[in-house]
């Protein structure tokens, strides 16, 4: 096609060619500066899995530590404890872990690798608060009548059982979160590495 | 008359590896090449094993260096860090400001960036270049780094050389002593086993490539994405120009 | 016509309805009217937008990393450099940018001589312009502090002390401006703010105000001759061609001609041998201890020549201040009636090549250890370059100059 000696066929694909090269530029150079967003090397190292020696905690004790600056609870349950985590299957939102809240290590009756010990992510699954440690004896004092022992989240009141589970009725809607973890042997584990584990 | 004058300027641009280059010492020349992967894990060893307990290169993270230099975790862990047992720290070291101003009379400077902004061809040449002077408190003096503080640390592997003087009419008339040269008076008795099978020279080189490669990590992959970046900009430059001579068909 | 063509189109004419899309568009592109004949010169306003652009994403980036304070400054930079993923191709970018907004706007400058494109009616968009470089050389002086190596700290600590030597204020003015007795913290973080807000605003700012009283009067062109006084019929000069499509897909040509050069400097030389990134400024600033040598960076450096050339501190100063400020008046210094470089006679032409060689040289001077000699070549070389400007109402207006046509030649 031409008007006026002007060959508009190769004008338009020349227009075309040039913009979608261009374009296709303009997109690869969009992407460092998108990635630059992401976690640094520095990030990354800060993040790196954490060592925590846990042959020194007491039964019944919580120890929380820092990975990828969220806090993470060690806690330390007894024969008592893990017959009352049984004993409330019928009050919880999801007892047999059925959602994707931990690895497939963590998916049994007691949420762990060794039902002895609790590793989970100390984040409200609600809006991210920072639950409270609440021992059997000081349900009185947060108003948690037949309370044995659990986690109480004072943003919203959402409350857990001692084996992160979610209690039915408030307004997390999921289990805390089983982070990625494995024993390096009896008394050690490493919190945010499971490479060594086989699920 | 306009092209001349930018001319000149591309010139003064361009031409500047001549006025930038550093007077060295000893005069060796020496151009960085990092090219050699073996030859820059050499320089590592050779790095944390003299230097990272005096210096630090704070920016310079183990597992960046490992990943670049092609280095195993296992390996860095066992074979080249000492002072920490995370693969993503950087080089740190434990010797407090304090005490090495102590020791040293000055802090011995962080090494990350040194070979930035001193050259390749003078770390070379600062390396070869120690040499016996009682005068000091190290017992050595450099001849690229006048009184230097720092003591000569590879002697073990360079052994020690000692300046031989002529004598010259200074300006003033009188006759003056000047270095002529340095030469190796007593040769390394027990060199570490590593270090067995090659020479001072190649040890030294191999320490300034990884030194030069600390400096900007980022260097072995620079080029690389430029040829790719060049390449795409002549292609799209191909199209452009053949738009523009389209569309200029209409101006007469 | 396509579906999707015809929504666009529907959209335009929504927002047509509500704002003056399209009058704008013709306005400054589609029915903005330039000279048929631009040459190699005329792509360095481009540029300078190009640069302004890449300088501000950049920098943008930058500040996300970047910490303003004297402890962590110099260590930000290596970790932008290291850490940051891209980091170190972004921080490049910034730094070769300084230097090329200043190679492309040197060289827009002088298309300006070469044309007589500050001449009537274009005096004002020639100081709006001026305007611009001045802001530009704040620009980069403040940013030069902010990697906080020995460059950075030793060049703030000469260019500020400029200040003290201004009699009766000079001290206090110093003080005032560092924030603190010495270059330190509270000077840098200042310098920041001025850097990364203050200024670019500031420059966006002007660089609307150049283009809006570019497309007032008209782009001046190689043969210096107004194409407004030759129109046809439809009121469209009869030598001047649309913006939009002629020129756009022009500058484009010149833009990516620019980018591979750019990128090889990005990827290949971004030191380009200590004149873009200096040697000494990767060694964090010392207070303690001043390094060997140090010159500012080289678009700095005939200014700083012409500094050093007068044997007395204040004298010094006052010529670097004339050597910049006398460019203010160039529209009214020059009394020929003819623009261009083309049809001026042999005076103009002798004293712009020597106006030339003398700012050449002076940027190398400025740059060397002085020596005596070195010296009296930049006192030589200071004196044609203010003669250049303090005879040209003695030369352009006795000079031989050949007689200009009606219109455009090609």
């Amino acid at each position: 096609m031409s008007v006026d000696g002007i060959d508009t066929n190769r004008r338009r694909f020349l227009t075309t060619t040039a913009t979608v090269v261009g374009g296709a530029g303009a997109v690869a150079t969009s992407i460092p500066f998108i990635s630059t967003l992401s976690p640094s090397a520095k990030t990354k190292a800060i993040g790196a899995p954490v060592e925590v020696e846990i042959g020194e905690l007491q039964p019944g004790k919580l120890k929380t530590v820092l990975w990828q600056g969220k806090p993470v609870w060690i806690l330390r349950r007894d024969e008592k404890t893990l017959e009352g985590i049984k004993s409330l299957d019928a009050d919880v939102r999801d007892p047999s872990s059925d959602e994707q809240q931990q690895p497939e290590y963590a998916k049994n009756e007691y949420r762990s690798v060794k039902p002895e010990y609790l590793i989970v992510l100390g984040l409200c699954t609600h809006l991210g608060c920072s639950p409270t440690f609440v021992e059997a004896e000081d349900g009185a004092s947060h108003n948690l009548s037949g309370w044995k022992g659990g986690f109480f989240c004072p943003c919203h009141g959402s409350r857990f059982d001692l084996a992160g589970r979610v209690f039915k009725g408030v307004p997390a809607p999921r289990n805390l979160v089983v982070p990625p973890h494995m024993y390096l042997n009896d008394t050690k584990i490493l919190i945010g590495d499971d490479s060594g584990v086989l699920s | 008359m306009m092209m001349r004058s930018f001319l000149i300027i591309i010139l003064l641009l361009t031409g500047a590896s001549v006025l930038a280059a550093e007077e060295a010492g000893a005069g060796h020349e020496f151009t960085a090449d990092l090219s050699d992967q073996a030859a820059l894990q050499r320089g590592a060893r050779t790095f944390v094993n003299y230097c990272l307990s005096c210096h630090s290169a704070a920016y310079m993270r183990f597992n960046r260096m490992g990943k670049d230099l092609g280095i195993p975790d296992v390996v860095l862990l066992e074979n080249f860090m000492f002072g920490t047992d995370k693969v993503g720290n950087t080089m740190t070291i434990s010797l407090m400001k304090d005490d090495a101003v102590r020791y040293f009379g000055v802090a011995p400077p962080d090494l990350s960036v040194t070979a930035r902004a001193r050259g390749a061809e003078w770390l070379y040449n600062y390396l070869m270049s120690f040499y016996l002077d009682p005068a000091k408190p190290t017992g050595v003096n450099n001849l690229t780094f006048k009184d230097v503080a720092m003591p000569h640390v590879l002697w073990e592997l360079q052994g020690f050389q000692q300046a031989i003087y002529v004598e010259e009419t200074g300006i003033d008339g009188l006759p003056v002593k000047k270095i002529d040269h340095l030469e190796l008076i007593a040769p390394p008795k027990n060199k570490p086993a590593a270090y067995q099978n090659e020479t001072y020279e190649q040890t030294v080189s191999d320490l300034v490539n990884f030194m030069v490669y600390m400096g900007e990590p980022i260097k072995l992959q620079r080029y690389s994405f430029g040829v790719w970046v060049i390449f795409y900009l002549v292609f799209f430059l191909i199209i452009t120009y053949f738009l523009k001579k389209e569309y200029w068909k209409d101006v007469h | 016509m396509s579906t999707a063509t015809k929504y666009i189109l529907v959209l335009r004419d929504w927002i047509d309805d509500r704002f003056p899309l399209m009058e704008e568009w013709n306005k400054h592109a589609g029915e903005y009217y330039a000279p048929k004949n631009f040459n190699f010169w005329y792509y360095f306003g481009v540029l300078s937008m190009v640069v302004l652009a890449i300088q501000l994403v950049t920098g943008i980036w930058l500040t996300m990393n970047y910490k303003p304070a004297a402890d962590l400054a110099f260590a930000s930079v290596e970790y932008i450099m290291r850490d940051v993923e891209w980091g170190w191709w972004i921080r490049y970018m910034h730094s070769t940018g300084a230097s090329a907004f200043f190679i492309v706007v040197y060289l827009h400058m002088y298309r300006a001589l070469l044309y007589g494109s500050y001449k009537s009616p274009r005096e004002l968009l020639w100081i709006i312009g001026m305007l611009i470089y001045f802001t530009l050389m704040g620009e980069a002086f403040f940013g030069y502090l902010l990697p906080w190596g020995q460059m950075s700290y030793w060049g703030a600590q000469v260019i500020i002390s400029l200040f003290g030597a201004l009699p009766f204020i000079g001290e206090d003015l110093s003080l005032w401006i560092r924030g603190d007795f010495v270059v330190s913290d509270v000077t840098l973080n200042r310098f920041f703010a001025l850097h990364v807000i203050a200024l670019p605003l500031v420059i966006c700012g002007l660089v609307v105000v150049h283009i809006l009283a570019l497309h007032e009067v008209g782009s001046n062109n190689p043969d210096g001759v107004e194409i407004k006084k030759h129109k046809n019929a439809n009121g469209i000069p009869l030598d001047g061609i649309a913006f939009h499509p002629y020129y756009t897909v022009k500058d484009l040509v010149g833009v990516v001609v620019f980018l591979i050069l750019f990128a090889s400097v990005v990827f290949f030389w971004p030191e380009m041998n200590g004149y873009f990134l200096e040697h000494a400024n990767f060694v964090p600033a010392d207070p303690l201890k001043t390094p060997e040598h140090i010159a500012p960076v080289w678009y700095f450096t005939p200014f700083y020549a012409i500094l050093r050339a007068v044997p007395s501190q204040l004298g010094g100063i006052v010529a670097m201040g004339f050597a910049q400020a006398l460019f203010f008046l160039l529209p009214w210094l020059d009394r020929s009636p003819v623009k261009s470089i083309r049809y001026r006679g042999i005076k103009y032409k002798i004293a712009l090549t020597a106006f030339t060689i003398s700012f050449v040289m002076l940027g190398w001077l400025g740059m060397q250890a002085p020596t005596p000699s070195y010296t009296w070549m930049a006192r030589g070389f200071a004196t044609v370059y203010f003669l250049y400007f303090l005879l040209m109402p003695l030369y352009t207006s006795m000079d031989n100059d050949k007689p200009v046509p009606d219109r455009v030649t090609k």
